[in-house]
């Protein structure tokens, strides 16, 4: 067993595929970003709110007003870095520093698979992904590999592994697979769409649509790997892939998939693809195939292994972390991020706050509009951490303009996965008491509903 | 092989979606599975409410135009007494389409240059004295429009004899004309759009995306509800926004008795939009169709018990809040039960998104 472990350490394997994959993640990051920009989002996400949710530990993270552009510049040129394979380990550390950075601004805008891209490029930090195929490989000989250790495309084969598969068991609860929610909500609303607008509409789609999804999620990794059914597969990441773009508003991510999907493909796949590249740019391909074995030394390789194998180790983990707190998930939300609970619910709230002082007992009500973008309202009005680090500005907002002895409250509703809404924070607790901890949270009111499942 | 493998898989697959799907929809009950026809709301909003409310408050406009030219020729009793019925009446007709501020009524700023209130009677005053002044800047909603007609029939004297001696300065008498003609200019123009191409592409426009029709007068409608009737007729006024009770925060302010009258309108146009006005679909049979009977009877409850808490207000909402602001708030409170109803459970129901960001989801 033990030397089996060794000898798969020791084996080898062509560079193709990671150097095609660094390609096709920094093309996409790249037009990522760009999208990003022109669609005006930079502006309007970070540059134009008075008030940024942050996430707890992270607090020192905000947009940085005109220079956020240049955070964006930076970060963009790295990952056209990246995708060159020019100054390949400065470039993708800055890549992974100033996306996380981005990411980190304001927790309004989280998504999974920006947080996907973050631990990816954090991952690929590690990798010798500018082996083969890069300008850093045709610049220097002497670091021009033809042969990786064979873990170094298996990692990212794995971390795709854990999205997916993780999703699929995400999927596994009573809403999803016997209520058919939150599709049987979102479904209907495609009533327009050509030639399948009508099928939105009836019922056993959306129930269609959440078994094979919760199926598609947890078997398509093993499907991919295993040779037989790897063209089938892509078939399948493919049309799920362009389904979900079709009918959900969700940007790049479909597009980023279905690239990292190639990974699983054999090298010969991956030298037709660089062939035509070779031919489109005129690259002479022939002086990258040079038989070299890439060997880190000893110290480097156990470095590497270990911090791979650590990262492994959280990012299996850090999805279990609900487990550890009462209630029920969806609603208390808390353990929900980073744990790949992608498209999981439909849950929306409405958070009414109340500024009271706390002597004379009088108090006045607050216009959120007057403070949050009504995309910021829209997240906050569901999310614990947010409905408590706003409560929070509002008091020091108020105690600026000279309001004393100030308590805050909220009467708050939530609707989930199609349940009528009710009060969701307790609307006789002053929020000031409490601040925001990985502890859990007292203040919400229990669901008086269940969702078995995972 | 492999090809013709996979091939077989997808057929499979296919097959076995399709015929769990006869099942399901043969044991469905009651869930029939019609599609719900968007593009007929359309017609039953726009036919059946929307373009008769705006005809109709089209011909009160004009008639409140004439009294006000009539009156200002010949400044008597009598005709004041004509011209304020009118303005009244028409006040009233407004809130049946105040809440539609969609096409030519967005572009123009219809609502803002009708009925912004309070109204800054000082800048009144002096527009009134210097004789010089141009009602179209955005910097004169507040000095024109229902509030400043209000001020100007009931507020220049103590009684209707004192009012009408102002009407002999010219000055009064312009601005009066003015601020009636723009009412009915600004109005002829949203119902001459309503009448023209613009009712075709409004119901044309079945799209579900933020800029279908069915999305943008939701989006609209609920805005409307939180903060016009909520905040607007009722917030405002009780202080709730800021702890103490502002009386000329009250729509009508001048007007003797209006103000409850003007609320209960508006909730009755809510009401009626809400359900469809007996002519065809609205939000109600919406839900319904989504299974969602019992959020829409909520909804209709909830309305009824604002109608009825309305009973208990007196028919001057302006001495409501001078004698007894906790009536007010607690039809503040009932308000704010519709707007969780509205701009919660139903936007969701129907799954449309309540602000424009057209952000990624994941």
């Amino acid at each position: 067993m033990r030397s089996a472990i060794a000898k798969y350490f020791d084996s080898y394997t062509d560079a193709a595929p990671l150097a095609v994959f660094r390609i096709g993640f920094g093309i996409m990051m790249l037009a990522s970003i760009i999208r990003f920009w022109l669609n005006g989002w930079i502006e309007k996400l970070y540059i134009l709110p008075e008030f940024h949710f942050s996430y707890y530990g992270f607090e020192w993270v905000k947009p940085l007003g005109d220079f956020t552009y240049l955070l964006f510049i930076i970060c963009g040129l790295a990952a056209l870095f990246v995708a060159l394979g020019y100054k390949y380990r400065i470039a993708i550390i800055i890549f992974f520093l100033s996306f996380t950075y981005i990411e980190l601004m304001d927790k309004t805008t989280y998504l999974n698979h920006y947080y996907f891209i973050s631990i990816l490029s954090f991952l690929m930090i590690f990798l010798p992904a500018n082996a083969y195929f890069s300008i850093d490989a045709w610049k220097n000989l002497k670091r021009s590999f033809q042969k990786i250790p064979r873990w170094c495309i298996d990692s990212i084969k794995l971390l795709l592994g854990i999205v997916y598969f993780y999703a699929g068991l995400a999927k596994i609860n009573s809403d999803w697979l016997f209520r058919a929610m939150p599709l049987k909500i979102w479904l209907p609303s495609k009533y327009d769409l050509p030639l399948v607008g009508d099928f939105m509409q009836q019922e056993w789609v959306a129930y269609a649509f959440s078994w094979s999804g919760m199926l598609y999620d947890l078997f398509i990794p093993f499907l991919l790997l295993w040779k037989r059914t790897r063209l089938f597969a892509f078939l399948m990441v493919i049309v799920f892939h362009v389904l979900t773009r079709v009918l959900f508003p969700i940007g790049m991510f479909p597009y980023i998939m279905i690239v990292s999907a190639l990974i699983f493909f054999s090298p010969k796949v991956h030298h037709k693809i660089l062939e035509t590249i070779s031919t489109w740019f005129r690259i002479n391909r022939q002086r990258f195939d040079n038989s070299r074995l890439l060997f880190p030394n000893s110290k480097a390789r156990k470095f590497l292994l270990s911090v791979v194998g650590a990262f492994f180790v959280i990012q299996l983990l850090f999805p279990w972390r609900y487990l550890m707190y009462p209630g029920e998930l969806f609603w208390t939300e808390e353990g929900f991020r980073f744990s790949w609970r992608v498209m999981l619910m439909e849950k929306a709230g409405f958070a009414q706050f109340k500024i009271v002082d706390a002597e004379t007992g009088k108090g006045f009500l607050v216009t959120n509009s007057d403070f949050l973008t009504p995309f910021q309202e829209k997240q906050m009005s569901f999310q614990p951490d947010f409905i408590l680090e706003y409560a929070h500005f509002l008091a020091d907002h108020f105690r600026e303009q000279g309001h004393e002895n100030i308590e805050v409250y909220v009467e708050s509703y939530v609707g989930l996965n199609g349940r009528k809404s009710v009060p969701y924070i307790s609307p006789d607790v002053n929020l000031l008491n409490f601040a925001d901890s990985f502890e859990r949270k007292t203040f919400i009111l229990p669901f008086n509903d269940e969702i078995k499942g995972l | 092989m492999k090809r013709i493998s996979s091939i077989i898989l997808i057929a499979t697959l296919i097959f076995t979606a399709c015929s769990t799907g006869d099942d399901g929809s043969g044991n469905g009950g009651g869930n029939e599975t019609d599609s719900f026809d968007r593009g007929a709301m359309l017609v039953n909003w726009a036919d059946n409410i929307i373009i008769p409310a705006f005809s109709d408050f089209k011909t009160s406009t004009q008639q409140l135009e004439e009294l006000t030219l009539a009156f200002t020729q010949d400044p008597s009793e009598e005709n004041l007494v004509a011209l304020r019925n009118e303005f009244e009446n028409s006040y009233i007709e407004f809130q049946a389409v105040a809440m539609f501020d969609i096409g030519k009524a967005e572009e123009v700023g219809f609502r803002r240059f009708l009925n912004t209130y309070p109204l800054d009677a000082a800048a009144v005053e002096d527009k009134i004295s210097s004789g010089s002044y141009n009602l179209e800047l955005p910097s004169s909603f507040d000095e024109q429009g229902f509030p400043a007609m209000d001020y100007l029939l009931n507020d220049l004297g103590e009684n209707d004899s004192e009012i009408v001696t102002k009407y002999s300065s010219e000055n009064y008498s312009n601005y009066l004309v003015d601020v009636a003609q723009r009412i009915n200019s600004l109005t002829s123009e949203v119902n001459a759009s309503w009448q023209g191409d613009y009712r075709d592409n409004f119901v044309s426009n079945t799209s579900s995306s933020s800029t279908g029709s069915v999305d943008k007068l939701t989006n609209k409608f609920v805005m409307y509800y939180e903060a016009f009737l909520r905040s607007g007729k009722i917030g405002f006024p009780s202080g709730v926004f800021t702890g103490s009770p502002s009386p000329i925060n009250v729509e009508a302010y001048y007007s003797k008795d209006l103000s409850k009258e003007l609320y209960l309108e508006a909730l009755e146009s809510v009401t009626d939009f809400y359900n469809g006005n007996g002519s065809g679909d609205s939000y109600k049979q919406y839900l319904e169709f989504l299974d969602r009977g019992e959020l829409a009877s909520d909804i209709s409850s909830q309305l009824t018990a604002i109608e009825a808490q309305a009973s208990n207000l007196d028919a001057s909402l302006r001495r409501q809040v001078e004698t007894d602001n906790t009536k007010m708030l607690e039809a503040y409170d009932e308000l704010q039960k519709g707007v969780v109803l509205f701009k919660l459970d139903m936007m969701q129901a129907l799954s449309i998104s309540i602000d424009y960001v057209d952000s990624d989801g994941d």
